[in-house]
């Protein structure tokens, strides 16, 4: 087996563990940093895709900055361990069969799609230039949409500095 | 030997690896002497004196009484998290130092495998700086789960103060990028070859001083030191997040300090003054035996020190660090050697330089009350990180100055 591909699958392996213990565990900050392992794993696939950039602006904002925040908001209020209401009883029995379903419906369709296969050969190692190009991309064909999304972010932030205003 | 031949990176890789970490844990152990040593100066002090001569052995006494302290878990704590949280720190802290590259990449062993830096990443920049966004989890996690209100408050405060300051901090190297055009560490430094009016080095601390400013203030809050040493200010918070650490757990935490410092010194070398360049032009070759010369001053200073100040077991201790400095300066001399290891020996140079102004800073400066240090950081860091941006665009649009 070749390095990418071990990696991949090492990297897979801890995406899925780590989302099934966000899902499992009673801590809240122990789903925050499951979540964070599988940011972190993610970030790995898009290096063995080929993509250094978005890698590293993944682990930066995501796990960096926005997880960050969600431990923080947990150390703040001191949550304690969640408890179980009927309504989670719900997921036991109609949740396991949909997961279980959409494992096998998602898992046929990648193993017959031609696009998997290309996949596991991908890049590990990028062009030197695979920065400038994305950034080329961004600045050119993409700019109206890529500036959309900018005001649209300061939108947000104006909004929680609106809500979070002290009353006067 | 053909296991080496078919597996070079990997066979380089782990050498690289095994040296580096055996550098910076010595180098970590004696920054710790450094700076017990300078501020005991600057304070009419003396320092570390009797262990070794001149203390020399004092981070060795120091690691082994961390090692055989009771490592004490206090019973409340979550066990997983209180365990997980140091060795993130000080991981993590190690990692970085891993992308910085501490001489040119022109000096190759191995089949060609790059001798001076574990991994030249294209976007070294950008990893140096995903890795370190990280590392504040150790230190919340540590004040989380210790479950004590001492700690919480700590690792609260120290969270939002790394997340605060890590804004100017990216904010202010940004300008390095623009004049560089790339986050590669090597091809940063060899943008800045060159002088202005045949003096100047043209290093990036030139064009972007106000840059550099902003980037050592958010450096020196990033890695919690004094000024910004809030999270750790005794009168109010105890020990601040590792309060209830004890033992090799809080030595992590001390030791992940000292790496951070390390890391940002070097960066700051890198972006702002040329890293393993020298300052000299390359016509100039007898600075080849800079190195071997300094040596050879300090093994005379240590010499006369020996005989004239030093009695019993401290004579013969400092005896042979002269005698080992001698045979260093003398490796250095020889042609070859002294060739091979400019580079290293300029980027230490500056990284000592940096690191001594941060000891002398601690040895300085009074605390940041915590209000002002967050309005410092939100209010005059930032704008003036992000004024330096757009001057530095600026510059670029209108073509005051061309792309390298």
């Amino acid at each position: 087996m070749s390095l990418p591909s071990f990696m991949f699958f090492v990297c897979g392996v801890f995406a899925v563990t780590g989302a099934i213990l966000l899902i499992w565990a009673k801590e809240p900050i122990h789903s925050a940093l499951a979540l964070v392992l599988v940011m972190m794993s993610l970030a790995v696939l898009y290096l063995l895709l080929g993509a250094p950039f978005i890698a590293a602006v993944q682990i930066i904002v995501y796990a960096g900055a926005i997880m960050v925040l969600f431990v923080f908001v947990i150390m703040l209020l001191n949550a304690g361990a969640e408890e179980h209401t009927d309504f989670s009883r719900l997921a036991k029995y109609v949740g396991w069969p949909l997961a279980i379903i959409l494992i096998f419906w998602a898992s046929h369709w990648l193993w017959r799609s031609p696009a998997a296969a290309a996949a596991g050969s991908g890049g590990l190692i990028a062009g030197p230039d695979s920065t400038r190009n994305l950034s080329i991309q961004l600045f050119r064909q993409y700019l109206f949409p890529f500036e959309a999304t900018s005001i649209l972010i300061l939108i947000a932030i104006l909004g929680a500095l609106f809500l979070a205003r002290k009353e006067e | 030997m053909e296991f080496v031949s078919q597996h070079p990176v990997l066979v380089a890789s782990i050498i690289k690896v095994a040296v580096l970490l055996l550098i910076v844990m010595t180098a970590l152990a004696y920054l710790t002497w450094l700076e017990r040593k300078v501020i005991a100066h600057i304070q009419s002090r003396w320092g570390p004196y009797f262990v070794g001569a001149h203390g020399l052995l004092q981070p060795l006494a120091d690691g082994l009484k961390f090692l055989f302290k009771e490592d004490i878990t206090p019973p409340v704590t979550d066990r997983l998290v209180y365990t997980l949280a140091p060795f993130l720190a000080f991981a993590l802290a190690l990692t970085a130092i891993a992308l910085i590259p501490f001489g040119p990449p022109s000096v190759a062993f191995l089949h060609g495998q790059e001798a001076f830096s574990v991994a030249d990443v294209g976007i070294g920049l950008l990893m140096v700086f995903a890795i370190t966004s990280i590392g504040v989890y150790g230190v919340a996690l540590a004040g989380w789960s210790s479950n004590s209100k001492y700690p919480l408050m700590g690792g609260l405060r120290s969270s939002a103060q790394m997340i605060s300051y890590e804004v100017s901090l990216t904010m202010s190297v940004v300008g390095v990028v623009l004049l560089a055009g790339t986050l590669n560490f090597n091809d940063i430094i060899r943008g800045q070859q060159g002088y202005w009016f045949h003096f100047i080095p043209r290093w990036h601390v030139v064009p972007q001083i106000v840059g550099f400013l902003c980037y050592l203030t958010a450096a020196i809050a990033e890695t919690n030191r004094v000024p910004f040493d809030l999270p750790e200010a005794e009168t109010e918070l105890v020990a601040g997040f590792h309060t209830e650490y004890s033992s090799f757990k809080f030595a992590m935490f001390f030791m992940a300090e000292y790496a951070n410092m390390i890391t940002v010194s070097c960066l700051a070398a890198i972006l702002f003054f040329g890293g393993w360049l020298s300052p000299f032009p390359e016509s100039w070759t007898w600075q080849n035996f800079l190195p071997g010369a300094g040596l050879v001053l300090l093994g005379i200073y240590l010499a006369y020190d020996t005989v004239t100040q030093m009695r019993g077991i401290a004579r013969v201790q400092l005896g042979v660090v002269t005698l080992l400095c001698f045979g260093v300066a003398l490796l250095c001399l020889i042609p070859s050697v002294a060739s091979v290891i400019q580079g290293p020996f300029w980027f230490t140079t500056k990284i000592l330089i940096i690191l001594f102004f941060y000891i002398w800073m601690r040895g300085t400066l009074p605390r940041f009350r915590y209000d002002q240090l967050m309005a410092f950081g939100w209010k005059l860091l930032l704008p003036a990180s992000l004024a330096n941006l757009v001057l530095t665009s600026a510059w670029f649009v209108y073509g005051w100055v061309k792309h390298g």
